[in-house]
């Protein structure tokens, strides 16, 4: 493992702990769309996993509580065992890109340079190991020779790159990106995919939401689906049943068992899960 | 006329100095922190805001006995910055819109100055000082007044540039990396206002707005990072109040009205030259 600039001031995490732990968690408004109702799971240190389930069913919710956008009404959440208000600059966040003003005046660097903010402290400006570590991500991620470019003049794939060099920056351990795979065409996908093996060899927790079952099944440790509370979590081939489908997507998505695979039929995706690739 | 004695004459008085000096620093200080209001669509809360400073103008200058100079910055400071909190305070829980709210405070705020104006005798000369500035009236302590104010705001902004970055372009990324979003947004709203009341007597509040918005407008035409387009639109600001002040006094045209002029100018010629570059571009 290539042995990074941004590693130098990792806090050392207990690897023993799970990386993530929601026990009871209860957020948003009671009754509303996107409300979260006692929910619980954990996520051991370096695994992979994606999020699913119909929209509405609280996936933004939850890791906004997770990240602390969001205040939640019950329940805990720790990172590494420390609870998360304490745990601040654990936890990058890599927003829906529809939440981003892609015209502000902030070229890729000046992106990447903010998460260090916590780093550089109050009053300071970036010192020369800040711009350093952030060309190493930069280079790191192949996104250097973008460095000076402003933000809108980015593909897709480059754009959510950006954030998750963004993440990295922060010294984070877990990851949440929140459907980077919504609105980008396949090139972009095979980038974004590649950058996450980047972030798993590098011991980095990943919780990524998505739309698209066979990405989730094809890349991902274990699968969790969603629908105001957890209705299945699991590896995918325990997960990505029939029964469990139906009960978050309802007949939106007809699902088959076929042999060894998993077929599901949707108005703008048509996928195969192979069952126990993992 | 040679161009020296152009440059020179106006300044052969020493309160046309201050004058100028007080455009300049004006000019300047507007532009930096209208660079924030631009990236924040925050334009109209800027009018409104130098609008709901009327009533503690009014108040110190009734209680002054009608004099125009740096005893209105404390009245316009405190009705600045209860505006801001009032509009926080009915917009905490989304029930009213922003933009009602700023409105409904606004017009409440500027209905309130001009009652408190029209009780003095001599009303009408003095609201026009108000709403137009008196870029003559300047004293020496005035001007001293409104440098160090623009000073402290420059400082300020420079030691928390990064922070309010963040919360002007990521909020969630303010909130994960678990900083004072609140304190961080009221101390920018507390910089805009104390930018506004220290620019009253130069440029008056009906043509504030302009200084605000139009230099960082322009820079964020030619530059792709913020703290470029500071840099330029505070350039911007400044040329733009060393300009307006000799057609003032050339064209004997009130200050306000040619730092405004001049802005707009120097705005369509960018947006022009700007546009006919790209279509240049386009075509190979």
């Amino acid at each position: 493992m290539v042995k990074l600039g941004f590693h130098h001031s990792t806090r050392d995490v207990d690897r023993e702990q799970p990386a993530l732990r929601v026990d009871r968690l209860s957020a948003g408004y009671p009754g509303n769309r996107q409300a979260l109702n006692d929910i619980s799971f954990t996520v051991d240190s370096g695994e992979r996993v994606a999020i699913i389930g119909p929209n509405g069913a609280g996936k933004s919710t939850l890791f906004k509580a997770i990240v602390g956008v969001l205040p939640f009404s019950a329940g805990q959440i720790s990172i590494y065992g420390e609870d998360c208000h304490s745990s601040h600059s654990n936890v990058g966040y890599v927003p829906q890109q529809s939440a981003i003003d892609w015209s502000f005046p902030a070229s890729v660097f000046d992106v990447v340079m903010m998460g260090r903010s916590r780093h550089i402290g109050w009053f300071r400006w970036p010192s020369k190991d800040d711009r350093d570590i952030v060309r190493d991500i930069l280079e790191h991620l192949s996104l250097d020779g973008l460095a000076k470019r402003q933000i809108s003049e980015l593909s897709g794939g480059q754009r959510r790159r950006v954030f998750i060099a963004r993440a990295l920056a922060q010294d984070t351990r877990v990851m949440v990106l929140d459907e980077p795979f919504t609105g980008v065409d396949q090139t972009s996908e095979q980038e974004i995919i590649e950058t996450l093996d980047i972030l798993t060899n590098h011991g980095i927790t990943i919780l990524l939401s998505t739309h698209h079952m066979e990405n989730a099944s094809l890349h991902f440790d274990k699968i969790l689906i969603l629908k105001g509370e957890v209705l299945a979590y699991g590896e995918a081939k325990a997960v990505m049943k029939p029964e469990n489908l139906t009960r978050a997507f309802g007949g939106a998505i007809p699902v088959f068992a076929h042999g060894d695979e998993l077929l599901m039929f949707s108005k703008d995706k048509v996928g195969g899960a192979p069952r126990g690739h993992r | 006329m040679d161009i020296a004695s152009f440059l020179s004459e106006p300044l052969s008085y020493a309160f046309i100095q201050r004058g100028m000096l007080a455009l300049v620093l004006v000019g300047g200080i507007n532009a930096v922190v209208g660079c924030f209001v631009v990236v924040r669509g925050m334009a109209f809360f800027g009018d409104a805001l130098s609008h709901a400073i009327l009533p503690g103008i009014a108040i110190s200058y009734t209680a002054s006995g009608g004099y125009v100079g740096s005893n209105l910055f404390v009245g316009g400071l405190s009705a600045g910055i209860v505006s801001a909190l009032v509009i926080a305070w009915l917009t905490r829980n989304q029930e009213l819109k922003e933009d009602s709210a700023i409105a409904i405070v606004f017009v409440t705020m500027f209905a309130l100055g001009i009652a408190i104006v029209s009780t003095q005798g001599s009303y009408t000369a003095d609201l026009t000082h108000i709403l137009f500035g008196s870029i003559n009236g300047i004293s020496q302590n005035d001007l001293l007044l409104m440098a160090a104010m623009a000073a402290v705001v420059a400082v300020i902004i420079a030691l928390l540039y990064k922070e309010f970055l963040i919360i002007s372009f990521d909020l969630s990324l303010a909130h994960s990396l678990r900083l004072p979003v609140e304190i961080l947004r009221l101390t920018l709203l507390i910089l805009i206002a104390v930018t506004i009341v220290v620019s009253l007597q130069a440029v008056g509040i009906a043509l504030m707005l302009a200084l605000l918005i139009t230099p960082a407008a322009t820079a964020r035409l030619l530059v792709k990072r913020l703290h470029h387009m500071i840099f330029i639109a505070c350039l911007i600001g400044i040329i733009s109040g060393v300009m307006g002040f000799y057609a003032s006094y050339y064209l004997d045209i009130p200050s306000g009205a040619c730092i405004v002029l001049t802005l707009s100018a120097l705005f369509g010629t960018v947006f022009v030259l700007k546009s006919a570059f790209s279509l240049l571009a386009e075509r190979g």
